[in-house]
């Protein structure tokens, strides 16, 4: 009924890597969510001296130019998630309605989509993001683009596979002989079938544009100082990695938290967001 | 009065191969309608074209006319798809054969039942819930609340093919396709399904086209009988006459082969 899909569902199970997933990754949104309102310093204060280690005033240290680590490391949770959202929603978005173009497509409009998508598969990213930085300018809003274009190929393929599965599917011609137009067809059978697959898809790219965007900051194609990456933050303290060890573990930990957490989320999305699933579990 | 005329309908693949060649029929209103064939006879390719539903790369040529009460005359060869999609439902509606892939395995029951009777008749809320109700208990399906939040996979294979029955109905349809609406059920759920869609047909004065490859089946519900091989009709006319004096050597052995069955399990059980 139209009423029972909004109520939320009776059984919704308790998945415990989602719940893990999720304590990792909010745990850096948490981080950056406090940024905004509270830092230790300003992400500009050189005064603490060069390289101090961890311990007070402080807490992780400061980095070669004498800025405070923690609140690098904070200003860094944001741009994190800045760019895996934004890439997420380009790629989401471009790449969802090629593949339904493309699956919906005719023969010939499909195969030169196709051919398109594997091309721009192919291209690296990192070539793609120069283009696209020497085309605007160094900015996490460039990476955010690069990135997205890159991912929105990828989605479009898998989408474009799962749609052609769907409208093969018997239901889609019940429904047609019942009078549901394409349009209707696709919101209420073809976007509700192919979500369980490419919702766990979008999650894992989330990690990717993370760890793509503190690739493409490491390279100094990302977001311009003083806005602090991840990224950047391990290519300033590769240099001096054995003297001070926390400017590359904190950012490298951090890092690893919110990939691991956002695949784990993943992989716990998978279970929830797929009813036949749930029964076997 | 004639509801369906079927002239010289053919069907080619992309390769070019006839799937179904000038098959020509009429059906009128109230009339039962049986299309036997083995397994790539045209007969469901035959449904699809009537519905103008043959997938894409499929040429379709000939007439399928539908003349149905307060939706006008259509050529559904030439019409263009806003026109078929607002006489899908209403001129026709199908059962397939296999319910749980007839059915959208991520939507509640009730809610794919309710979609039809809330595109067409326009209802909401508790209005649309009371003739989701209803749809259910028409088709024999006991505790209809239950049945209507369950998901197609919590039922089982005779409650769905009643819930597609439900589905197909809800449009009140003047023309019922049946596509070997039975070959996937249990014996004993198919006796139960085919009394129910015989009981249906004759209560609404649907029309009813049954597609089946089983000649005991058809002539259990249908008056007249076309039989399909290749694509082509061999033979038609009432199930009596195909049944007692078959023509054609293949409905000779499709009579012969139900009459051995039979003859097999009376001697078994006697």
């Amino acid at each position: 009924m139209s009423a029972g899909r909004r109520r939320v569902s009776r059984r919704v199970p308790r998945s415990a890597t989602l719940i893990a997933g999720c304590v990792l990754a909010g745990l850096v949104l948490a981080v950056a969510v406090v940024s905004f309102f509270w830092l230790p310093y300003a992400p500009d204060d050189t005064t603490g001296g060069r390289l101090m280690p961890p311990g007070l005033p402080h807490l992780l240290g400061t980095d070669k130019l004498g800025r405070d680590l923690l609140t690098q490391l904070m200003i860094g949770a944001r741009v994190a998630l800045e760019a895996g959202a934004g890439a997420v929603l380009i790629g989401g978005l471009v790449g969802l309605a090629g593949g339904l173009a493309a699956g919906f497509a005719t023969r010939w409009l499909d195969d030169t989509l196709s051919a398109l998508l594997d091309i721009l598969i192919a291209f690296p990213t990192v070539l793609l993001a120069m283009l696209v930085t020497a085309a605007r300018e160094a900015s996490l809003g460039s990476a955010i683009i690069a990135i997205g274009l890159a991912m929105s190929a990828i989605v479009a393929r898998l989408t474009r596979v799962l749609v052609k599965r769907v409208l093969a599917q018997d239901f889609i011609t019940a429904s047609r002989t019942s009078g549901t137009s394409w349009p209707r067809v696709v919101v209420e059978h073809v976007l509700p079938n192919i979500w369980p697959t490419l919702s766990v898809n979008l999650a894992l790219q989330f990690g990717l544009a993370v760890l793509a965007e503190a690739s493409l900051s490491y390279l100094g194609l990302g977001a311009p100082p003083p806005n602090a990456s991840w990224g950047r933050m391990l290519q300033e303290a590769q240099a001096s990695v054995f003297i001070a060890p926390a400017g590359v573990i904190a950012p490298g930990v951090l890092l690893v938290v919110l990939v691991v957490g956002v695949n784990l989320i993943a992989d716990g999305v998978r279970d929830v967001a797929d009813p036949t699933r749930r029964r076997t579990r | 009065m004639t509801l369906l005329t079927v002239t010289g309908l053919h069907v080619r693949s992309a390769e070019g191969r006839d799937l179904v060649s000038d098959v020509s029929f009429t059906l009128g209103a109230g009339e039962r309608l049986g299309l036997i064939g083995e397994s790539g006879s045209g007969k469901s390719m035959t449904a699809l074209a009537i519905m103008g539903l043959a997938p894409p790369g499929m040429t379709v040529s000939g007439g399928v006319v539908f003349d149905a009460p307060g939706l006008g005359r259509t050529d559904v060869v030439t019409a263009g798809e806003r026109r078929l999609t607002s006489l899908r439902g209403r001129a026709t509606s199908t059962v397939f054969q296999e319910p749980l892939t007839a059915l959208d395995p991520l939507m509640r029951v009730g809610r794919q039942v309710a979609e039809p009777l809330r595109r067409r008749r326009g209802l909401r809320g508790r209005a649309l819930h009371a003739a989701v109700r209803a749809a259910l208990e028409e088709v024999r399906l006991a505790d209809p609340d239950r049945i209507a939040r369950a998901y197609p996979h919590e039922i089982s294979g005779g409650q769905r093919q009643r819930v597609a029955i439900a589905m197909a109905l809800a449009c009140d349809p003047a023309l019922l396709i049946a596509d070997e609406p039975t070959t996937a059920l249990d014996v004993t759920v198919q006796a139960e399904v085919l009394t129910l869609l015989d009981g249906l047909v004759e209560e609404r004065g649907m029309a009813l086209l049954f597609i089946s490859h089983d000649l005991a089946v058809v002539s259990r519900i249908a008056e007249r009988v076309i039989v399909l091989k290749n694509g082509v009709a061999v033979e038609s006319g009432s199930v009596g006459e195909v049944v007692n004096a078959p023509r054609h050597p293949y409905t000779r052995e499709l009579v012969g082969s139900a009459r051995r069955l039979d003859g097999a399990l009376e001697w078994r059980t006697s």
